[in-house]
């Protein structure tokens, strides 16, 4: 079995988050950049696949060459090739036409990508490049079975869970539950010295026109105080939940 | 030019999430009709005080589980028939399970997690949440046919009374409409859920452990509440996963959010930034959680929570 993981490259989650050029741009300057949580818990399901199933997986990613350590930082989880489409990641369809082309190329039987990234929060990237590939796509995937080309998957929805079987080729949209967290890998110094001799391929992108752009960013308005309330006087919360901010 | 919804159902009645896109689709449309696609719905008339002016009635026992890619397909013929170029969807797991499929059918640009009616309507532009929450990101659509996928409580629900004429409709669907099959569907019933809820109780470390959740369950029931929990707390395996609440969790988008025994990690507040009061009991007035809320109680959970309980009782027996 062939495993794609679709990897983005993303501020981590404690990432203090600020804009320039007139908040037009997503500023860099001191963040720390990881592999999108929701391809973390996909790029261990296929390291799993590759261990227990005998699978070869390998890792992509659309952007410029800064985002080339998140890529090695999955070589050196073990994923066995990396493949990096050289232009900028503008929007979700221009990046889902991108990995949909790598997908076809390389003859995927199984594509994992994260249910959305942390930054843009798009969630439109996995469906997309199935729809393209015109493959089977389980979204906001928490178990993932595969039997020969028999798939079997559980997917979160609101207020429960739903099981789906599919053929292959299939994408999925992976999120946490996938794996447990506590079996997230963790890049050993072998791993690390071994991802430095792993092909790492950069690809040409192909003309591909945006749907969408973003214009411009915003801040939340900074919070008034928080007021605090005596916890002998618990009829004062009451109060104000229901007068002054019309909660209850 | 119409605007056209998908109006999503739950045993045959409609979610509050169907009112609120139809909404948003009337002050989108302006004067133009707002279409409504409804699947299965055992009674369409409500559509039509929210703005709804025609439904699109499907009555088809295939269609009766969500399946994203057959869905995806009647929404394509039904923009298709109509001609609308504005599309909306909720931000439900099945809306943000089909709406990119729909967008790939339709050539349509797709913005996700919209918290208000656009900025401009020419060009198309949208102020959607992004960084879970900790910023907003103003999106151009430039497709012809626009889909607008709306979060949560953000536009709430405006009635537009009107009545609205019914057409059964009758997508023409495909055997490959049904390669992803659903074999089972486990759903907690009469349970509210994070997405839908108006109100949110969650509980962190500081209730130390998963016994203690009774008092937790019981404000939730008394308020008609879901109940959420913290990363550590679903991690330590004291509640499910599906309650996780934060940046690789749940985003809250409630009316509502109470926490107990939460310090208010930056992965947490983000996730529930987009909900519109906050409370917090904790019994370490340091908590960073102080900052991100609007009212704030120091004290020992064990003690306050079930007071408050008692408190609401009396509260929700008068306003009754």
């Amino acid at each position: 079995m062939k495993i794609l993981v679709c990897i983005s490259h993303v501020p981590d989650t404690t990432s203090k988050i600020n804009f320039t050029d007139g908040d037009s741009k997503f500023d860099t300057n001191g963040v720390n950049f990881v592999i999108n949580p929701n391809d973390e818990f996909g790029l261990t399901r296929a390291m799993w696949f590759k261990e227990k199933q005998g699978a070869s997986v390998d890792v992509v990613n659309v952007g410029g060459a800064e985002t080339e350590p998140t890529l090695r930082k999955a070589l050196a989880i073990g994923a066995d090739n990396a493949i990096r489409v050289d232009t900028p990641a503008t929007d979700g369809f221009q990046v889902a036409k991108q990995l949909a082309k790598v997908a076809k190329d390389g003859g995927y039987d199984l594509v994992i990508a994260g249910r959305e990234s942390i930054d843009y929060n798009g969630g439109m990237v996995p469906g997309m490049l199935a729809a393209i590939l015109d493959a089977n796509f389980v979204n906001n995937c928490i178990s993932l079975e595969i039997d020969g080309d028999k798939a079997k998957a559980i997917r979160e929805i609101d207020g429960g869970k739903e099981t789906l079987t599919a053929s292959l080729p299939l994408v999925i949209g992976g999120q946490k539950g996938l794996v447990e967290e506590s079996d997230l890998k963790i890049p050993n110094m072998r791993g690390i010295m071994q991802a430095r001799k792993k092909p790492l391929n950069v690809v040409a992108a192909e003309e591909v026109s945006v749907q969408t752009e973003a214009v411009k960013f915003e801040k939340p308005a900074p919070k008034g105080d928080v007021k605090l309330i005596d916890p002998e006087n618990l009829d004062e919360l009451i109060d104000l939940l229901h007068n002054e901010a019309k909660a209850i | 030019m119409s605007v056209l919804v998908y109006t999503e159902t739950e045993d045959g009645k409609f979610k509050k999430a169907a009112f609120e896109v139809a909404s948003y689709a009337k002050e989108v449309a302006g004067g133009d009709e707002v279409v409504a696609v409804s699947f299965n719905a055992t009674d369409t008339s409500e559509l039509g005080n929210y703005g709804v002016s025609k439904v699109l009635n499907i009555q088809n026992d295939k269609l009766s589980k969500f399946n994203a890619e057959a869905y995806a397909d009647a929404l394509t013929q039904a923009v298709k028939k109509e001609g609308s170029k504005i599309v909306v969807v909720s931000q439900s797991a099945n809306s943000r399970y089909l709406a990119p499929l729909l967008a790939v059918h339709l050539n349509a640009g797709y913005a996700s997690n919209v918290m208000a009616a656009p900025e401009s309507t020419d060009p198309f532009t949208v102020k959607r949440s992004a960084f879970t929450n900790k910023a907003f990101n103003f999106t151009k659509i430039t497709t012809d046919v626009k889909i607008v996928g709306l979060s949560q409580n953000a536009f709430g629900l405006k009635e537009n009374q009107g009545d609205a004429t019914v057409e059964d409709f009758s997508p023409e669907l495909k055997e490959g409409d049904f390669t992803v099959n659903v074999e089972s569907v486990d759903k907690a019933k009469d349970k509210v859920t994070i997405a839908d809820a108006e109100v949110v109780v969650s509980g962190g470390r500081g209730l130390k452990g998963p016994e203690n959740w009774g008092m937790i369950e019981e404000m939730a029931d008394i308020l008609g509440a879901a109940t959420a929990c913290s990363k550590p707390v679903s991690d330590m395996g004291w509640r499910p996963h599906s309650e996780h609440v934060g940046q690789t969790g749940k985003p809250v988008a409630s009316n509502l959010y109470i926490a107990v025994g939460i310090s208010g990690a930056i992965q947490h507040l983000a996730g529930i930034n987009a909900a519109k009061t906050k409370v917090v009991i904790n019994n370490d007035p340091e908590a960073p959680f102080f900052k991100a809320a609007d009212y704030g109680v120091v004290g020992d959970a064990f003690e306050i929570v079930p007071k408050l309980n008692e408190k609401l009782k009396e509260f929700k027996a008068k306003n009754a």
